[in-house]
């Protein structure tokens, strides 16, 4: 018996082929250069948002009147602002923001989406009509008009702005959510887990939630960019990070005065929004033909 | 003495859609005695499979029971709370399907299925779970079950697979197993094995087990007793040798002339004309009566109740009924029929 033990718990020596799968998915990632690229951009963000600010060696607050408007150089490598603030210490512990905002903003309003979408499917009728209607009247606002909405009712913070970006990304990942739980829901296997007496609950959350997962990650992959630029668009609009917050969004807006006598103002900030933007679609898109090689063509 | 495990009462199943009440299962009773299979045959869209559904109550969400009993050991189950019949489903009864192929979750090992209702219902630990697992996987006859159960479905083929699904459908030592349509899906040989092994461990473990199918070689190869099904109604209950050797209802005696048969000459096979009535429009009599070759206006104009004969077997035709006015030469199939009401046997006469 003990024997027996060790060999069903350990099994017989073989790649589980789970880890084929992921082998598998890796080399379709692989061999997209662009999702590479573009994950390898990510990865460097976030380590730089986590490490950079202990390697800058100035404060990105401090203000030093007699460097203003510094163009770049060696010692200010991005130049400084009209406070003679370092632009490029700003740009690097901006970097946390500006991915926190990213990260909390999907995952909070991926999982209510989430949530919404697969109860949506997997019940249907009334309760489906109630919350697609819902999130049709979210979707019927242009997002950012949404999240300026909301921000104005709770006031200009960068939370607020989580909340708001959270807020409209929910209707995205129900819609999606939703038509895979739709497909699923009527495979022979749902059937066949309720014969052997098996909850809703337990149906939705371990039978449905693995099969409908590759959407959500590509759609949160996505959303990420979106949500990251509606936030700079927010902060840009003086909505969201409040002064003296290294927000990129902030930081054009503040750039704006100068935008002909000092354009690396606004130059810098824009071009990480537009890099971290780009990463993160192009990551996205790479992901979703390496998780369903199907729907690539 | 012999028990009935199951009884169905009279069971009425009605799906409600956009276009009205659709009665899919509007008629059904029968018994099941404990340790033997009863099979349900019928056609397609006969109702065979809103049965088994409605037994377990996993009814689509627009269908409803409206009307019957369903005795299981005596206890009626229409009425529990959906918890309740939680603890039923996959312990006490439990179903295989047709499809084996998309039977099983495709993110999960074979031995993570046949763990969960251990874990639910017998409140196994994981790793207990996953040894009686191996036990099953054996049970049912796979090969190497300690390492089959760690793989994924895909990796298995599909008599494989009804393998599992039946080795999870046995984890809990249920007392009925229904098996709707479990070998339709399958090669011949694999279907000759998959139904010795089903009538295998209804012998080891004493088990009742309701088959449902199309395919009267399966019910004459595996049943005990037979509810013939037609346009959702039950029209002949009886054992199995009944149903072979003296079936009743012309409807019956239509799906055996229909059969190719080696112990006599046919120079061709007799179909039953015509089709299956429209579920939303169904004859006001015998829903058989349009395509029977001895309808009589009564039969058109009246539904017949499911009324038991001298043997006890029951049929809903008004040939064996009080009602039927005297003796009576029926033509069915070309075969002569003197049917006198009720206690008058028919009689076979070439």
């Amino acid at each position: 018996m003990a024997g027996k033990t060790v060999e069903v718990i350990n099994g017989p020596k073989r790649s589980s082929p789970r880890i084929e799968a992921y082998k598998a998915f890796w080399k379709r990632l692989s061999k997209n250069k662009a999702a590479v690229v573009g994950g390898f951009f990510i990865l460097l963000f976030i380590v730089v948002s986590i490490v950079g600010p202990f390697l800058t060696t100035k404060d990105p607050t401090e203000v030093m009147v007699l460097n203003k408007l510094q163009p770049p150089s060696a010692e200010f490598w991005f130049g400084t602002d009209n406070f003679g603030r370092d632009i490029f210490t700003r740009i690097i512990h901006g970097m946390s923001l500006t991915l926190k905002v990213g990260f909390l903003s999907v995952a909070i309003g991926g999982s209510i989406g989430v949530i919404f979408g697969i109860v949506s499917g997997y019940y249907g009728g009334k309760i489906d009509t109630i919350i697609m209607r819902v999130m049709d009247v979210l979707l019927a606002f242009p997002g950012i008009l949404l999240a300026l909405a909301i921000v104005s009712v709770l006031g200009g913070s960068l939370q607020n702005v989580i909340i708001a970006v959270a807020v409209f990304s929910v209707p995205a990942f129900a819609r999606i959510v939703r038509s895979s739980t739709l497909s699923v829901r009527q495979l022979e296997y749902i059937d066949a887990v309720k014969a052997l007496g098996a909850s809703d609950f337990r149906i939705i959350f371990k039978h449905i939630l693995p099969n409908v997962v590759s959407p959500i990650i590509v759609q949160a992959t996505l959303r990420i960019a979106t949500a990251v630029l509606t936030a700079s668009g927010l902060s840009f609009l003086g909505l969201g990070a409040q002064p003296p917050e290294p927000e990129w969004g902030a930081m054009l807006n503040d750039g704006r005065t100068y935008m002909k006598t000092a354009p690396h103002l606004m130059l810098f900030p824009g071009m990480m929004i537009a890099i971290v933007v780009l990463a993160f679609n192009i990551f996205g898109d790479g992901l979703r033909d390496a998780l369903d090689p199907k729907m690539k063509k | 003495m012999e028990t009935n495990v199951l009884e169905v009462h009279n069971l009425r199943t009605s799906f409600y859609t956009d276009d009205g009440e659709v009665k899919a299962v509007d008629g059904v009773s029968f018994t099941l005695p404990k340790g033997k299979t009863l099979g349900i045959v019928g056609e397609s869209g006969s109702g065979k499979s809103i049965t088994a559904l409605s037994i377990l109550q996993l009814l689509a969400s627009n269908g409803k029971i409206i009307d019957g009993e369903i005795r299981f050991k005596g206890e009626n189950l229409i009425g529990y709370s959906d918890r309740k019949m939680r603890d039923i489903r996959g312990n006490a009864i439990s179903m295989i399907f047709q499809e084996p192929m998309t039977s099983l979750n495709p993110v999960f090992t074979i031995g993570q299925q046949i763990s969960e209702s251990l874990i639910k219902h017998q409140k196994l630990s994981k790793r207990d779970a996953l040894l009686k697992s191996v036990d099953l996987l054996k049970l049912v006859g796979i090969p190497s079950p300690e390492a089959r159960v760690r793989n994924y479905p895909y990796e298995l083929s599909g008599g494989m697979r009804q393998r599992v699904m039946i080795a999870m459908a046995l984890a809990c030592d249920p007392e009925i197993l229904i098996a709707d349509e479990p070998t339709t899906a399958l090669d011949v040989t694999i279907q000759a094995q998959i139904l010795q092994l089903i009538k295998e461990l209804q012998h080891r473990l004493g088990m009742s087990v309701v088959f449902i199918t199309h395919d009267l070689g399966v019910v004459a190869e595996t049943c005990d007793y037979v509810a013939v099904m037609y346009a959702g109604q039950v029209v002949e209950y009886s054992d199995v040798f009944t149903i072979f050797k003296e079936p009743k209802h012309p409807y019956t005696i239509g799906l055996l002339n229909s059969l190719p048969r080696h112990d006599m000459e046919q120079d061709k096979l007799e179909p039953i004309r015509g089709n299956v009535p429209n579920v939303r429009d169904m004859p006001i009599g015998c829903r058989f009566s349009p395509r029977c070759p001895a309808a009589t206006d009564l039969c058109r104009a009246e539904l017949p109740e499911l009324s038991k004969d001298d043997k006890g077997n029951d049929v809903r035709c008004w040939i064996y009924s009080d009602n039927w006015d005297g003796e009576m030469e029926v033509n069915v199939y070309g075969e002569k029929r003197i049917a006198q009401g009720r206690g008058v046997k028919a009689v076979f006469s070439d």
